[in-house]
């Protein structure tokens, strides 16, 4: 693949719901191999806009192009394809509650007929033990695992099929400081073991200096600064710095319900 | 003049909310029947449903099935002795029970008891992001969760009310020997006379299509949920109802198909 190609290139990407206008016109390019973190309030469109990359949501306009491919154009069996090559950790890890641990880590394996049972049994503790649980974790169930536990299996997940595209969305959301650390530093090994191109979205400051390699502000549907990540606290921006150092007073308001 | 507009513009809304409402259903159920025919198939998700629907509905449907044919059998009894037509008893409870009782009380403790669980699986996966979890892992939701719940709806509900179509029987047989004196052999023989193979059959294919309304109800309410427990909880609700609902509709239908001369 052709370097000059960014990994995952979007152009003027819109998405309303009803009468709200949620993503308006995103340009964003992510080069392979690097991870981008999207930061931003709360219902500024990060989530949707990950949903639109991950073909859950349709964008009503715009491009998005996986090496040079655009998803929206794509046979179904191409999507297949290219979703068959992209892993995702959720907010809240999203385990399927019916099925062991185990079977949770394998579950992308399994579904894509890569190996037999016991094969995916054997990958998953493999992977289990990459993200630092002990094999005895993967036959329990999931609503037996604490809250850092089930983010270590949903990145297992993510990672169990060696994607060449991972997205995290909120990693560290519901962890203290120190297993937020511990869940950074998994996802920073992860990508680099497995070479992959990450994108990550979060309104935790620490997390995005740790992961990204670049970062991207939204607000109100439209990227308003992306830069490297080691300057996120001090861009020049005014946005981006009342965001980064949680002021009050600055362009940003909140809006009120009345 | 302002009133009236008001309110043929609410019976409108109103209208064509429902249309929509039954639109979106037609598609679901076509998408999800779809499905059912069209691999990959999940055989484990299917025995698992299969199991849910009618092992584990077992003895709610067996219960019901058994007081009604002892009801049925006093009642009756107690009607007709009025006309000395005391002999039909036999012939009332089998007919009532194989072509209507079984399927429609069969499919409405089903529906109450594996609709709302559905739905409430199904839902809860909704808000918990666990469906888009199965998307992104290479595997259609409609096949995974949806396509193997019909197919178990609609094998397992006529095994039901097979079960249910004996033990409905055996209990008027229980209360008319028992308690009302009939002779035995001669009410085994008026049930076996009396009962022709169509009347069991049509019980058996109204079953079949009640468990595919049943499962396609809780799917899809489930499935559409939205707004976290709250929804969830709106979700189940709606699924029993729907179901008891077109169960019934369903039912007249069907019997107009079958019976109707």
């Amino acid at each position: 693949m052709n370097d000059a190609i960014p990994k995952i290139r979007l152009r003027g990407l819109c998405k309303s719901f009803g009468t709200k206008l949620v993503l308006d016109g995103i340009d964003l390019d992510i080069a392979p191999g690097t991870s981008m973190v999207v930061i931003g309030g709360s219902g500024s469109g990060k989530s949707v806009l990950l949903k639109c990359i991950l073909g859950l949501i349709e964008p009503d306009t715009g491009t998005i192009e996986i090496d040079g491919v655009d998803l929206l154009h794509q046979d179904r069996r191409g999507r297949d394809e290219t979703r068959s090559r992209i892993g995702m950790l959720f907010q809240n890890g999203a385990l399927f509650d019916s099925l062991p641990v185990w079977e949770n880590v394998a579950f992308g394996l399994l579904a894509q007929n890569r190996c037999t049972r016991a094969e995916a049994h054997a990958k998953a503790s493999e992977v289990l033990a990459q993200v630092g649980l002990a094999p005895n974790v993967g036959d329990m169930s999931p609503s037996e695992l604490s809250g850092g536990m089930q983010k270590r299996v949903g990145l297992a997940r993510a990672i169990a099929a060696q994607p060449d595209i991972l997205f995290f969305d909120e990693p560290t959301t519901g962890l203290d400081p120190i297993m937020g650390a511990v869940i950074d530093g998994l996802i920073v090994d992860c990508v680099k073991r497995l070479g992959s191109t990450a994108v990550a979205i979060t309104h935790d400051m620490a997390s995005a200096r740790r992961i990204g390699d670049r970062a991207a502000m939204l607000f109100k549907g439209r990227i308003v600064w992306q830069g490297p990540a080691t300057d996120l606290m001090h861009t020049g921006n005014p946005m981006v710095d009342q965001f980064t150092h949680g002021e009050r007073e600055g362009p940003i308001q909140m809006e009120l319900r009345k | 003049m302002n009133g009236l507009l008001d309110a043929m513009a609410l019976i409108g809304r109103t209208l064509f909310g429902a249309c929509l409402a039954a639109g979106r259903l037609v598609l679901f159920a076509i998408s999800g029947i779809s499905h059912v025919v069209r691999p990959p198939f999940y055989g484990r998700m299917f025995l698992r449903a299969f199991i849910e629907i009618g092992y584990f509905s077992l003895p709610v449907v067996a219960l019901t099935a058994v007081f009604t044919g002892m009801v049925l059998a006093l009642q009756s009894s107690t009607g007709l002795s009025r006309f000395s037509a005391d002999s039909a008893v036999a012939s009332l409870v089998v007919l009532s029970v194989t072509r209507e009782l079984g399927p429609v009380l069969a499919g409405l403790m089903v529906a109450g008891r594996v609709g709302a669980a559905i739905a409430a699986e199904i839902g809860t996966m909704r808000v918990t992001d666990q469906i888009d979890a199965l998307s992104t892992l290479s595997t259609n939701p409609m096949k995974y969760l949806v396509a193997p719940r019909l197919l178990a709806g609609l094998i397992a509900l006529p095994l039901l009310v097979v079960v249910a179509d004996i033990l409905g029987v055996l209990g008027g047989f229980i209360i008319a020997t028992v308690k009302l004196g009939f002779n035995s052999e001669l009410y085994l023989a008026n049930t076996l006379n009396f009962i022709q193979t169509d009347d069991v059959v049509s019980g058996l294919a109204k079953a079949a299509v009640f468990g595919v309304l049943i499962t396609l109800m809780g799917c899809y309410q489930g499935y559409n949920s939205k707004g976290g427990a709250q929804g969830v909880g709106a979700a189940t609700t709606s699924a029993v109802v729907a179901a008891s609902v077109l169960i019934l509709a369903f039912d007249y239908v069907l019997t107009e198909l079958f019976f109707a001369r």
